[in-house]
């Protein structure tokens, strides 16, 4: 168990706590209650038997008023102690709301992460990045690019939205999605134009151990696509590396495979 | 009270796992998934189900078609559907319910709304 899904669970039984202490403070009021009930039975029929003797009457007076002073200040206390357990209640409901928003979140990048390290086909993982970024981040018209790493030039590996041809060429160091290769980091473009292909809205770089890779380049969200989240930036930081990862793994496999392949030609021309 | 059954209709399985991981936290509901409309109607009519969360474009058979083919059915008529695509023009949630989806939700999804519209085509406090 992560340390988020640890801070995650020990949020949630805080809040069953303060459930339970509510229920036992709403139990204490009822019992508090019936005595309080018992108390104004007894009280009536004393009033009653005093009405007909001044002195017990008087005397029973005093009584009265002492117990409406210690009444009025157990009220008091109870109501002090009603609003500290509504305010620590509204303080954990809206903890709550926070604590399922980061749940969500963190099931959304579990799910991305798993779906990317869950082949070793390097189709397969281009579609799953591909799946991610129209289900998670919304995205229209969005190309994967991959860098040549004999000249460093930019070639699409996928696209959704356009074909390949439509896409800037580019490469690593030129052009607006060369230069964001330099850097390792997601870089957002707001004021890029939405039908404009030269200019991505967002390009992800994909990094291994700070080499460029490849990227991903969005240049067109879902018209019902608002506002770039917070779990939108978690995302493109994940896909960073992630989506890198494996792709690169899966080069290798492939590359493995071939090598296998031959040396097992050759063992079984040795051995025939 | 009988467990409630969804079926997620999708051929994303990035999506179907996240509708999943979402649904998850609905009580005494069981989650089945399908890869595509033919493979979705093929479940429905061989087991009992309250709710269809289908996405429009899948191969196979789109879901469209699997909303129109299953209110055509007598035997599914007490099943809920709901919509959850990419498609977001307004012509696109207008012909999906007109075809018999009782919501439509589009992508990219917040889990806190599929559960909210999960629960009420269950009717769920």
């Amino acid at each position: 168990m992560s340390d988020d899904q640890a801070s995650l669970l020990s949020s949630g039984e805080d809040f069953v706590h303060l459930f339970k202490k509510g229920a036992e403070f709403t139990k204490d009021l009822l019992r508090e209650n019936e005595r309080l009930r018992r108390e104004l039975a007894a009280i009536r029929e004393r009033q009653e038997s005093a009405a007909r003797n001044p002195e017990d009457w008087d005397k029973l007076r005093q009584e009265l008023l002492s117990r409406i002073q210690s009444l009025e200040q157990e009220y008091a206390s109870m109501r002090q102690r009603l609003e500290e357990v509504e305010g620590e209640n509204h303080v954990f409901a809206e903890r709550y709301i926070e604590v399922e928003e980061e749940n969500n979140n963190l099931a959304n990048l579990y799910v991305a992460s798993y779906q990317l390290h869950s082949t070793l086909d390097l189709s397969e993982v281009l579609k799953i990045i591909i799946e991610i970024v129209i289900n998670l981040v919304g995205a229209e018209i969005f190309a994967i690019y991959e860098v040549d790493p004999n000249n460093g030039e930019l070639r699409v590996a996928a696209s959704e939205g356009v074909g390949p041809e439509a896409l800037p060429r580019c490469s690593v160091g030129e052009g607006p999605i060369g230069e964001i290769l330099l850097g390792s980091d997601p870089v957002c473009i707001p004021q890029a134009g939405a039908e404009e292909l030269s200019q991505p809205l967002v390009c992800i770089p994909l990094c291994i151990e700070n080499r460029p890779i490849g990227a991903i380049a969005i240049f067109r969200l879902l018209q019902q696509k608002g506002d770039f989240s917070a779990l939108d930036h978690e995302l493109f930081s994940m896909l960073g590396g992630h989506a890198a990862t494996a792709i690169f793994a899966s080069k290798l496999y492939s590359q493995s495979e071939r090598k296998l392949n031959t040396i097992q030609g050759f063992i079984d021309l040795l051995t025939r | 009270m009988d467990r409630q059954r969804i079926l997620i209709v999708e051929d994303s399985p990035t999506m179907r796992q996240l509708l999943v991981f979402a649904l998850r936290r609905l009580k005494d509901v069981e989650v089945v998934e399908a890869s595509d409309g033919m493979d979705g109607l093929r479940k429905l009519s061989s087991d009992h189900f309250d709710l269809a969360l289908v996405d429009i474009n899948m191969p196979v058979m789109d879901g469209l078609k699997l909303i129109s083919l299953i209110r055509g059915d007598a035997k599914l008529a007490g099943l809920r559907i709901a919509v959850i695509t990419t498609e977001g023009a307004e012509e696109d949630r207008r012909r999906a319910l007109e075809l018999g989806a009782d919501e439509y939700l589009t992508k990219p999804i917040q889990a806190n709304r599929v559960l909210e519209v999960a629960r009420s085509l269950l009717k769920q406090g």
